[in-house]
């Protein structure tokens, strides 16, 4: 198994050249260095002058990717590309063209993100799974029918007007938690967050459940459940003994991926809930065309992304005996 | 082992499944409690122990890029630097029109000209001969600045923090986490520094390209500069600490301990209203070179973050993810409550407090609010004290009466919320290029053509339909409360209204396509190419939202049969379009730096154009008699000559038309009624230190109005448990069925 992964970590490193590179390009095409410079130094009375001392300041005043003024392997080293990229590597996050330690900054907004993100992930997971495990039990009676028009309605409403509405109903009529914000003040804290992470588990369910009830039900006809239910075990040993532990394998696929990315936070919760994280983070930088911040951010989304994948592989070979990882 | 057979397994499930809502709820109950300990109010944001204190609450919307004053131009970042740092000069906060006072200075400097020969000039001297002029600027003395470890002295009298081991900076986080402070007294020396800092290889000061037009030697002074850093090492990368004070600034000379001198070039009276801003505030040398260590950078611990100054407040936390607070600087210097304002605020109680020890709030707390509906419902919570008001809530606060005038409505008036309206010291408008062989040029044609468009595009209505009505028709660049703006007949656009019973009534559709066929377009068709005219507009803005507008722009342009082909654009590819030239009409606004007509105008000076010098002249507007005028008018004092000038050039930018002359915003305020003594002010940036609060009433409404209501939840949780009880059934039912079928197979 080391040597797999060690392989996988060897293959990650083009596909995060190659993320760096796209992102570079793709945020160039739309962004001139002097754009950036412009964004940075405000409207007004900015002159050329300014504009083309913040680019040497900064680093931009070098040609993108390939310097035909150089000579040698500096045709590539002394370009803004190879500047900008070869840090990211080393984990050295520099400055944010505002002039802010970014990983100084993204240690500071990890732990609001993560507040958020682990508690609705976890419980959303274990309400999906239940839920889901409960239409497939009353499977073909009402329970199940109208279970699956709840979720189908819950699917189709969007994430914001859960976070309006539960902000209208919850914080604003009934009066029980904070609109938004975000407090360091002991237990006082979980004020800030039932909210945001109520209204992650119920905007989940429609879709998590959905998902997970056809997983049951395509385990459920299997014929080792038949081959259970022979033996004379309930509905209810047979879903979570025997059913459940099957359908790990299309579960895990779905959800170890995502456990890494949830360091990434929610852009929407967020930013309704004025949480400190790191989606907010990201975008914020993206408005403020701060290239410093969303190329470390992408590249610490596709290096997450990766160990995501990994995680993923290493926990099929716990759920099912019959995965090896091959070297 | 025994096995449990199928009902014992239902009944311990069942079991469980109940011990688990009852240990829910008690959990649920448990977290309630606490949170609320203490505190009656449950979706209160701060914490318990704040409540009933001397706290004013506001929120930001956009944290602040900078908060160096060398490096900070935008409102939302003068919000709090404006609090912090004090300028020698400031606006004084009630007199009307706004007016410079000193602040630090023991008076408003006057400044001496001098000829090239270096002989004094009388006050009136043309302008021609003042090659110079010199402020010598003295200011108080005893002025302490706020506690801070970059003052912090060992008993030998060596600063504690200015040479930080890793050691030292392995348990420093924030500025707070420095055991000891110190403070000294404000000196000239502060000021001189400030102003070396403006040419900082370091900095990137919005202000220095148009400073080293007129402050003697700071263009000269930022190669020197320039040159000391590169040789220090410092770069891209690798900032290094610059002593400014070994490198002299020829244009700026301390005269003594508390007194400076700034030597400008010819006459320029606008820099007192420079002077008032925090480009001009003082600096410490300690604080610079206290944060210039690479250690404290790396925690983001800068002069950029942390302001260092002598106002009323000193800013204890900058989270800019979530909260600044500044508290009331204990070092704070005399100064009192203004006892002369404008007419009418003794009668809105605004001289109630006059003569008493500023500030009056201890702490302002400002949170960050991304969207406007959460800050909008915790203001009506009680958690905010003032707010705004988003085009969203519009019709919730604001009504208006038959005569037109704003009011609040019956809710608002309910909970006791005021309202103030003030216009803005800023333009919003849409520009020709004058540089375009359609819109532009300055022939007779050419003019009737725009003012036919400036009939044509109904600004009132713009206002009543995408501003709610806040804002005021632009007759001219000049919105009121400026020197030069006129009331009545006389302030009028002739080109684009008429006089009529007392009022301004845009001209006719009529009139306007008269002039559009006396401009070369019968109809709307171009009389040389028989083609109907169309006409580019640039704009930045884009998306959905913006889709109303232009739909309203077109049909401005259909009344006199003119196309529109509307190339919205992102921020970059306008700003490269109107740099360029390449534009053919635009929209674009201007805010003032200053309360004088000079900072309106210049935006029409012609060697001021944006495509061939950089400029703020976006219309690229060149009318050699304006541009005289100009510079005859923009070094004079507010006298009724300067008027008369002003008057000449309206009339000629008037007729010229390079702008449809837009709107001048009007802004809207509400604040609790626990909040005291405010008058909105555009141009001062340190208002908090007036502001009353009364904690003990605010305490009161916001029990009142946010009481928890708890029945909802427990309905919820019985349809809950109720929707259950068929399911548990059904369950039930299968197992005796599966059991029976078990039992008969046996």
């Amino acid at each position: 198994m080391f040597a797999y992964i060690v392989r996988r970590l060897l293959y990650a490193v083009p596909i995060l050249i190659g993320v760096n590179l796209l992102t570079f390009a793709l945020f160039f095409m739309v962004n001139s260095p002097d754009d950036m410079a412009r964004m940075q130094l405000g409207i007004k009375h900015v002159r050329q002058a300014d504009i083309d001392k913040w680019k040497h300041d900064h680093g931009y005043d070098k040609p993108l990717f390939i310097n035909h003024k150089a000579s040698g392997l500096h045709v590539l080293t002394d370009t803004i590309f190879y500047t900008k990229s070869v840090s990211l590597f080393t984990f050295h996050f520099g400055k944010s063209d505002g002039g802010r330690d970014i990983g100084y900054d993204i240690r500071q907004r990890m732990g609001p993100s993560l507040a958020i993100a682990i508690p609705a992930f976890i419980v959303g997971l274990l309400v999906n799974i239940t839920f889901a495990l409960l239409l497939a039990f009353f499977r073909a009676t009402y329970v199940d029918i109208w279970g699956v028009v709840f979720c189908v309605i819950m699917m189709s409403i969007s994430s914001m007007f859960y976070i309006i509405g539960g902000q209208y109903l919850v914080s604003k009529t009934l009066h029980l938690v904070p609109i938004s914000g975000f407090g360091y003040y002991g237990l006082s804290t979980f004020k800030f967050l039932i909210l945001p992470i109520l209204i992650g588990i119920i905007s989940g369910i429609g879709s998590g459940s959905r998902w997970y009830r056809t997983i049951f039900l395509e385990e459920i006809g299997r014929d080792y459940v038949r081959t259970a239910r022979a033996k004379g075990l309930s509905e209810l040993r047979v879903l979570f003994r025997h059913v459940l532990k099957n359908a790990m394998i299309p579960i895990l696929t779905g959800v170890v991926v995502v456990i890494p990315l949830l360091f990434l936070g929610s852009l929407l919760t967020e930013s309704f809930f004025g949480i400190p994280g790191l989606g907010s983070y990201t975008i914020d930088a993206i408005q403020a065309q701060d290239f410093a911040i969303v190329r470390v951010m992408v590249f610490l989304g596709s290096l997450l992304y990766i160990f995501g994948l990994i995680l993923t592989d290493i926990s099929y070979t716990l759920f099912d005996p019959r995965i090896r990882l091959q070297e | 082992m025994n096995k449990l057979n199928d009902r014992q397994v239902v009944s311990i499930v069942g079991l469980n499944f109940l011990r688990l809502v009852r240990q829910g709820a008690w959990l649920a109950f448990m977290t309630m409690a606490l949170t609320a300990c203490g505190n009656a109010s449950w979706n209160n944001p701060y914490p318990a122990s704040e409540s009933g204190k001397n706290i004013l609450y506001a929120a930001f919307n956009e944290r602040p890029k900078h908060l160096d004053p060398a490096q900070s131009y935008s409102a939302n970042e003068y919000e709090f630097i404006g609090e912090i740092y004090e300028p020698v000069l400031q606006y004084s906060y009630l007199k009307r029109p706004y007016q410079l006072e000193p602040l630090t200075a023991t008076a408003i400097p006057h400044p001496v000209y001098y000829a090239a020969d270096g002989k004094v000039l009388p006050q009136d001297a043309p302008l021609g001969k003042i090659a110079y002029s010199l402020y010598t600027i003295h200011i108080k003395h005893g002025i302490m600045y706020q506690p801070h470890p970059a003052f912090a002295r060992d008993a030998q009298g060596h600063f504690l923090y200015h040479h930080l081991t890793e050691a030292q900076l392995s348990n420093i986080h924030t500025l707070s986490d420095f055991a000891h402070t110190g403070t000294r007294e404000l000196t000239a020396a502060d000021y001189v520094y400030e102003i070396k800092r403006l040419a900082s290889p370091r900095l990137h000061s919005p202000i220095f390209g148009l400073m080293s037009e007129y402050i003697v030697g700071l263009a000269d002074y930022a190669r020197t500069l320039q040159r000391a850093y590169r040789q220090l090492g410092g770069g891209e990368g690798h900032p290094v600490y610059l002593d400014l004070t070994k490198y002299p600034l020829s244009g700026v000379k301390l005269l003594g301990r508390y007194t400076y001198q700034i030597k400008v070039r010819g006459k320029y009276p606008q820099l007192l209203y420079w002077l008032a801003m925090p480009f001009f505030a003082p600096v410490p040398k300690e604080a610079d070179e206290f944060y210039s260590q690479a250690g404290l950078q790396d925690r983001n611990i800068t002069l950029d973050w942390f302001p260092v100054g002598t106002g009323a407040y000193m800013m204890t936390e900058n989270n800019p993810n979530r909260r600044i607070v500044l508290r009331r600087n204990p070092n704070f210097h005399d100064e009192f409550y203004p006892s002369e304002g404008a007419p009418g605020d003794a009668a809105r109680g605004l001289l109630a407090d006059a003569g008493k020890k500023l500030p009056f709030i201890d702490e302002a707390v400002y949170s960050l609010e991304k969207e406007d509906l959460p800050y909008w419902n915790k203001f009506l919570q009680g958690y905010y004290d003032f707010s705004g008001i988003s085009s969203d809530n519009f019709d919730k606060a604001i009504t208006f009466t038959q005569s037109g005038s704003a009011g609040l409505t019956r809710d608002m008036k309910k909970r006791h919320i005021h309202l103030l309206t003030a216009v803005q010291p800023s333009t919003a408008y849409l520009g020709f290029n004058m540089l375009d062989p359609v819109v532009g040029g300055y022939s007779e044609k050419q003019c009737k053509l725009r003012q036919a468009i400036s009939i044509a595009i109904n600004y009132e209505q713009y206002i009543a339909i995408f501003n709610n009505g806040r804002g005021i028709p632009a007759y001219s660049p000049i919105p009121p409360g400026i020197f030069g703006y006129r009331k009545g007949e006389a302030g009028i656009n002739p080109y684009v209204y008429n006089w009529r019973d007392g009022h301004a009534v845009r001209k006719s559709i009529a009139y306007a396509r008269k002039l559009l066929a006396e401009a070369g377009y019968p109809n709307g068709i171009d009389q040389k190419t028989g083609q109907p005219l169309l006409i580019n507009f640039d704009t930045p803005a884009s998306g959905s939202g913006s889709k109303p507008w232009f739909d309203w722009l077109r049909k401005q342009f259909a009344k006199i049969n003119v196309q529109l082909n509307i190339r919205d654009t992102n921020y970059n590819r306008f700003q490269d379009k109107m740099s360029k030239g390449n534009a053919q009409m635009f929209n674009w606004g201007w805010n003032a730096d200053y309360p004088d007509p000079e900072n309106f105008l210049f935006l029409l000076y012609g060697p001021n154009s944006e495509v061939s010098s950089q400029g703020e002249n976006s219309a690229n507007y060149s009318n050699p008699k304006f541009d005289r005028l100009f510079v005859q008018m923009k070094n004079m004092n507010d006298t009724p000559q300067r008027q008369a000038i002003i008057n000449k050039m309206l009339k000629i930018a008037q007729h010229d038309a390079p702008w449809v002359w837009g709107y001048h915003p009007v802004s809207y305020t509400l604040f609790h009624q626990w909040l005291k003594n405010v008058k909105p002010n555009a141009m001062a940036q340190n208002t908090l230190k007036y502001q009353r609060v009364n904690p003990q009433e605010r305490q009161l409404y916001r029990h009142k109005w946010n009481k928890p209501i708890l029945w909802p939840v427990w309905l919820l949780l019985v349809i809950l448990f109720i929707s259950l009880v068929p399911a548990v059934i059904t369950y039930r039912r299968k197992e005796h069925q599966a059991m029976a079928k078990r039992a008969g197979g046996r």
